[in-house]
C-alpha cells in the first residue's frame, strides 16, 4: 500500500508493506537509524518519535497509520532549538553512557519541554518513565533536562 | 592538565543526536538477515528437522545445521562443553539448533517454520539441590560438578569453641538479567581472501577472534574482529557473543554473502546468560567484644546446562564470600552445578553479590544479636592496611575501606538521621541500612593466562595523537578515561587525542574487558607505549639541541632542557621535527599484569593485585498496608584509588547501584521446574524507571593503587555489588523483619508483615 506522509518536515510518499511497523519504515526504508529497536513491544521507549507532535512508541505503532500525519524522529529533532539544548545538556551533564537509550530520551524530553518549558524534578520523573536506561541510574538525565530548561529560558 | 577533569565524554553527541551507529544500524550491499532456531524445551532429544523444506523457501540463500559447521562444533570459552549449534539432544530452553539466512525477515521466519522442530522431552533437572540425587540425569561428567572452590584458613572447629555467639542461617539469590538496551547482535562479511571480518556488539573482541576461527575453521590471521557502537554490556556480552558472532560467520560462508544477525529481545532474555542464582549457607561466630572469630561458608550455584564462565564466577564468589573482614579461621565450600536451564554467566561483580548478600546480611543479623550497632561492629572488624584477607593476603597499600565508613557514617548524619526516621509515626516505616565491601580489581590469580593488555600510540606530523586498545568502550567511559590518561602523560591538551575502534587486527590481545580491568590494565599499556615515544621525542629535541637526551625532558606538552628550563621546543613544532628526522613515532606497547598467586588446595593466596574497597548506606521506606518497599536514598562512598573523571565515576556509582537496587526489589527471572521462562520481556521483568531511582550521594575516595595509572585502580563493577544487603540491613531496621532471599517484592514482604500484625 501507498502513504504519504510527512517526516521532519519534508513530505514523502512511499509503498508500505502493510504488517509493517513504522519503526521498520523508519530504519528501513528512510535509513533514520536514531530510532532504535530496544524491546519492540512498547516497554523500553527507545523508538520513541513524535507523532503530530504526541511521543509514541513507533514499534506500536502500525506504518499505516501515518498516512496524511507528521513524524518527528531524533534526526529532525536534534536541529530544533528545544533539541539542540537537550543534546548539549545530556552531553555537559553526563546523562549519557551505552547511548542506545539517549535518541529515545532526547525524544521524550523534546515532548516534556514544548508542552512544559520549566518542569519540576517530579514531573521530568513522571514524563520520562516510559522510557529504560540501564546505565545511568537516571540521575544525570533528570539533571540534564533541567539544565537544558534552565538554558532554554536564559537564551529566550 | 587532563586526569581528575570532568571532560566531556567523546562518544557523547553522536550517541545524543542519533547518529552513533550500532550493529543493527549498519547494512552491506547484499547483506542477508540470520535467525536462529532455539528449542522451546529444557532437555530432549531431536527427532524432526526438516532442512530440505527450509532451503526451497524463496530468498533463503544457507541453512545451516550442526552437521554444516565448516570448522569445530564448539564455543570455547573456559572447557569445550559447549556447541556451537546443539548436536541430536538440547540440555535448555533456548538452546541454538539450526540457523537460516535469507533475503528477508519474512523469508527468515518461513524457513524457522518449514523447519518442522520436534524434540522427544526427557525429564529435565532444574532444580540446583538435587544435582547429586541419584535420580537425576547426568549432565555434566559424573556430579554434575562444574566447579568446586575451597578456602581452608586456621581450624574453625577450634574457633567456634571460643565464640560467645553463633549465628547459621541461609541466604538466596535469584537470576539477574543485564538488559543491555541493545539485544545481542553480529555482522558478518565475508573477504575476498577468503577469510571472514566481524562487526558487532561486544566486550571482548579476542575472545570472539578465537572462537570464529574455530568454528569457521579458518586461521586466526584471516579472521578480523571490529567492535561496533556497543549499547550496554555488562557483563552479559562477555561470553555469548562468541556464539552470536559464530553463527553469522556460519551463515556468511556459506552463503557467501554479508549476514546480520539481530537477536529480539526475547530471544535475547531466553537463550543469553544470566547472574547466577545462589544459596549460601553460612555460619558466623563472634566474641562478646564483637570481634569475629570463625566463619564457615557453603555456596552452591545454578550454572545451567554449559560450563562457559562458571567456575570463574563462583571462583570470583568464593574469594569475597566472607567480605572485607578480617576473620583467622575460615573455611568455605563452593560448588557451581549443572542444572537444564541457561548457562549463566558473567554479570557486573561476577559472583560476588550472591555471596556478598550473604555475608552483608550474616554481619547484620550478628551485630543485633550481639546488641553492637552495625557500623560499631564493622569498625571492629574491617580490613585495615597490614591485615589479611581471608586468603591470607596482607593489605600492604591503597586500603580506604574506613574513610569510605567514616564518610558514608558523617554525609548521611547516620546516628542522627536513624533516630529521627524511627520516631516518624506513619505506616510507611523507615530504616537505615548499612554495607561494606571490596572488589578484588582485575583478573586475579583466577585468571592469570589472559592477564594482558596491548596499546598502539602514534603522533601524528600534525601533533595530534591517535590511540588504540583492545579493551573495549561498552558504555562505561574508557574510551574518554584513556585518552585523558594519554594527554597527562604527554602533558597536552585532551582535544589532542583520538581512541580509534577496537580492531583485533590493530592492537595485540589485550584480554578481556572485564573485572573492572580496562582503565588499570590499558591504562598501563598506553603508559608504557607514551614512556617510549616520550624517549624517541627526547633523541629529537636533543639532536636539535645538540646535547645529551637525558638531559631533555617531555612534559608539558614540550621538550624541555633540565639545564636551563626556559630552553623548550613545544609540542607541535617538536612533532613535525620528529616526523622530518624520521623518529619512531608510532609504537605498539603490552603490558603484564603484576603477579598473583593461588594455592586451590587451601584457598592462601595473593588472590588480587589490588582491591577496591565500598561503603552504602541505604534509607528505605516500608509501606507496610502494600508490603511496597522504596531505596529512598542513598549515600555510596568508593575507594578506587584515583577518579580519573569525576563525572564518569559518579555515573558508575549512581548506574551501578541503581541497577543493585533492581536486584535488591524488583528484577526476578523466573524459569518454572520444567525449564520453561515465564517473563521473558522487558514487561514482565521490571527494571528500574525514572520513577524507582533513589536520590544518590556519590562520595569518592582517593586510596592511591601504586601501580595504576595515575594511581588509578577499576571499580565499576564495584557499586552494584553491595546495595541489595543495604536494602535488607534497612528493611530490618525499618520493620524488624530479616529477608533472606532477595528480591524483597512486595508478594513476599506484605505477607510477613500480616504476620507481624496478628502478633500484635
Amino acid at each position: 500500500m501507498r502513504i504519504e506522509f510527512t517526516i521532519n518536515g519534508h513530505p514523502v510518499n512511499m509503498e508500505i508493506d502493510p504488517s509493517a511497523r513504522l519503526l521498520d519504515i523508519l530504519r528501513e526504508n528512510l535509513d533514520l537509524t536514531g530510532t532504535k529497536e530496544g524491546c519492540g513491544e512498547g516497554e523500553c521507549g527507545a523508538c520513541s518519535v513524535l507523532l503530530d507532535g504526541a511521543l509514541v512508541n513507533s514499534c506500536l505503532v502500525p506504518a499505516f497509520q501515518v498516512d496524511s500525519r507528521s513524524v518527528e524522529t531524533i534526526e529532525g529533532l536534534r536541529e530544533t532549538e528545544i533539541g539542540k539544548a537537550l543534546i548539549d545538556a545530556f552531553c555537559e551533564s553526563g546523562a549519557i553512557q551505552c547511548g542506545f537509550c539517549s535518541p529515545g530520551f532526547i525524544v521524550a524530553s523534546t515532548a516534556l519541554l514544548r508542552s512544559n518549558p520549566e518542569p519540576t524534578e517530579s514531573e521530568i520523573r513522571a514524563a520520562l518513565s516510559g522510557n529504560l536506561c540501564r546505565c545511568t541510574g537516571y540521575t544525570k538525565i533528570i539533571e540534564a533536562v533541567l539544565l537544558a530548561s534552565k538554558k532554554i529560558k536564559e537564551k529566550r | 592538565m587532563a586526569v581528575g577533569k570532568r571532560v566531556i565524554r567523546v562518544d557523547a553527541r553522536a550517541k545524543a543526536d542519533g547518529s552513533a551507529k550500532y550493529v543493527a544500524d549498519m547494512s552491506m550491499p547484499g547483506m542477508l538477515v540470520g535467525r536462529v532456531l532455539h528449542s522451546p524445551v529444557a532437555r530432549g532429544r531431536i527427532t524432526n528437522l526438516d532442512i530440505d523444506s527450509a532451503r526451497k523457501i524463496a530468498g533463503v540463500r544457507a541453512v545451516v545445521t550442526a552437521e554444516d559447521i565448516p570448522g569445530g562444533n564448539i564455543c570455547h570459552i573456559v572447557i569445550d562443553d559447549m556447541p556451537l549449534l546443539a548436536n541430536g539432544e538440547v540440555k535448555y530452553t533456548g538452546e541454538p539448533i539450526a540457523l537460516v539466512a535469507a533475503e528477508s525477515r519474512s523469508a527468515v521466519e518461513d524457513a524457522l517454520e518449514a523447519m518442522n522442530l520436534q524434540i522427544e522431552q526427557l525429564p529435565p533437572l532444574t532444580d540446583p539441590e538435587k544435582y547429586a540425587d541419584p535420580d537425576s540425569p547426568r549432565l555434566s561428567g559424573k556430579d554434575n560438578i562444574f566447579a568446586h572452590h575451597k578456602i581452608r584458613r586456621g581450624k574453625t572447629d577450634v574457633a567456634f569453641g571460643k565464640a560467645d555467639i553463633v549465628i547459621e542461617r541461609t541466604y538466596r539469590t535469584t537470576y539477574q538479567e543485564h538488559a543491555y538496551l541493545e539485544t545481542q547482535g553480529m555482522l558478518a562479511v565475508p573477504t575476498q581472501e577468503g577469510g571472514i571480518d566481524i562487526y558487532g556488539s561486544m566486550q571482548c573482541p579476542f575472545y570472539v577472534h578465537g572462537a570464529v576461527a574455530t568454528v569457521c575453521g579458518l586461521p586466526q590471521s584471516k579472521v578480523r574482529i571490529i567492535q561496533t557502537t556497543t549499547g550496554g554490556a555488562f557483563g552479559g556480552k562477555e561470553d555469548v557473543p562468541s556464539l552470536v558472532a559464530g553463527w553469522a560467520a556460519v551463515l556468511a560462508l556459506k552463503a557467501n554473502r554479508p549476514v546480520k544477525l539481530i537477536l529480539d529481545r526475547s530471544e535475547d532474555i531466553i537463550s543469553m546468560s544470566k547472574r547466577h542464582p545462589s544459596r549460601t549457607h553460612i555460619k558466623l561466630g563472634a566474641d562478646k567484644k564483637g570481634k569475629l572469630v570463625a566463619a564457615e561458608v557453603d555456596i552452591l550455584f545454578d550454572a545451567g546446562a554449559y560450563a562457559t564462565l562458571s567456575s570463574v564466577v563462583l571462583w570470583r564468589g568464593t574469594v569475597h564470600a566472607c567480605g572485607p573482614y578480617r576473620i583467622p579461621a575460615v573455611k568455605i565450600d563452593a560448588r557451581a552445578v549443572a542444572t537444564n536451564k541457561v548457562p549463566c554467566g558473567a554479570y557486573r561483580g561476577f559472583g560476588s553479590p550472591q555471596t556478598l548478600f550473604a555475608i552483608e546480611s550474616a554481619i547484620d543479623e550478628l551485630a543485633y544479636k550481639l546488641d553492637i550497632d552495625p557500623v560499631e561492629f564493622r569498625r571492629i572488624n574491617i580490613l585495615k592496611k597490614g591485615d589479611k584477607t581471608v586468603t591470607g593476603q596482607k593489605i600492604r597499600s591503597s586500603c580506604g575501606l574506613e574513610e569510605c565508613l567514616e564518610r558514608a557514617v558523617q554525609a548521611s548524619d547516620f546516628i542522627n538521621l536513624r533516630k529521627k526516621l524511627h520516631s516518624e509515626d506513619s505506616p510507611v516505616k523507615r530504616g537505615l541500612g548499612i554495607s561494606t565491601i571490596f572488589y578484588g580489581m582485575g583478573l586475579g590469580a583466577g585468571g592469570t593466562k589472559l592477564a594482558r593488555t596491548g596499546a598502539y600510540v602514534s603522533i601524528q606530523p600534525d601533533g595530534s595523537v591517535q590511540f588504540a586498545v583492545g579493551t573495549t568502550e561498552m558504555g562505561q567511559g574508557m574510551r574518554t578515561v584513556l585518552g585523558q590518561i594519554v594527554a597527562e602523560a604527554f602533558g597536552i591538551p585532551f582535544e589532542k587525542v583520538s581512541c580509534l575502534p577496537v580492531d583485533t587486527s590493530r592492537v595485540p590481545d589485550s584480554g578481556p574487558t572485564v573485572a573492572s580491568r580496562a582503565t588499570t590494565m590499558s591504562g598501563r599499556a598506553l603508559l608504557q607505549a607514551c614512556t617510549h615515544l616520550k624517549r624517541n621525542l627526547a633523541k629529537v629535541a636533543a639532536a636539535e639541541w645538540g646535547t645529551k637526551d637525558r638531559i631533555v625532558n617531555i612534559a608539558a606538552g614540550k621538550a624541555i632542557r633540565t639545564d636551563n628550563p626556559d630552553i623548550t621546543i613545544p609540542w607541535n613544532e617538536l612533532a613535525a621535527i620528529a616526523f622530518d628526522k624520521k623518529a619512531e613515532l608510532t609504537v605498539v606497547a603490552h603490558d603484564s599484569s603484576p603477579p598473583t598467586s593461588w594455592n586451590p588446595e587451601t584457598g592462601q593466596g595473593d588472590a588480587y593485585v589490588v582491591y577496591s574497597w565500598c561503603a552504602n548506606i541505604a534509607q528505605v521506606a516500608v509501606d507496610t498496608r502494600t508490603g511496597e518497599v522504596r531505596l529512598e536514598k542513598l549515600w555510596a562512598a568508593h575507594d578506587i584509588g584515583k577518579a580519573i573523571n569525576p563525572t564518569l565515576v559518579e555515573g558508575q556509582i549512581e548506574g551501578g547501584s541503581v541497577q543493585g537496587m533492581g536486584y535488591g526489589l524488583t528484577e526476578e527471572y523466573i524459569i518454572d521446574e520444567n525449564g520453561i521462562p515465564l517473563n521473558p520481556k522487558l514487561s514482565f521483568y521490571y527494571i528500574p524507571t525514572t520513577e524507582d531511582a533513589p536520590t544518590i550521594e556519590p562520595i569518592i575516595v582517593e586510596s592511591a593503587y601504586d601501580k595504576g595509572p595515575f594511581g588509578a585502580k577499576g571499580f565499576g563493577e564495584q557499586p552494584l555489588m553491595g546495595i541489595a544487603p543495604a536494602i535488607a540491613n534497612a528493611i530490618f531496621d525499618a520493620v524488624k523483619i530479616r529477608f533472606r532471599e532477595q528480591p524483597f517484592t512486595p508478594e513476599k514482604v506484605w505477607p510477613e508483615l500480616k504476620g507481624l500484625d496478628n502478633e500484635d
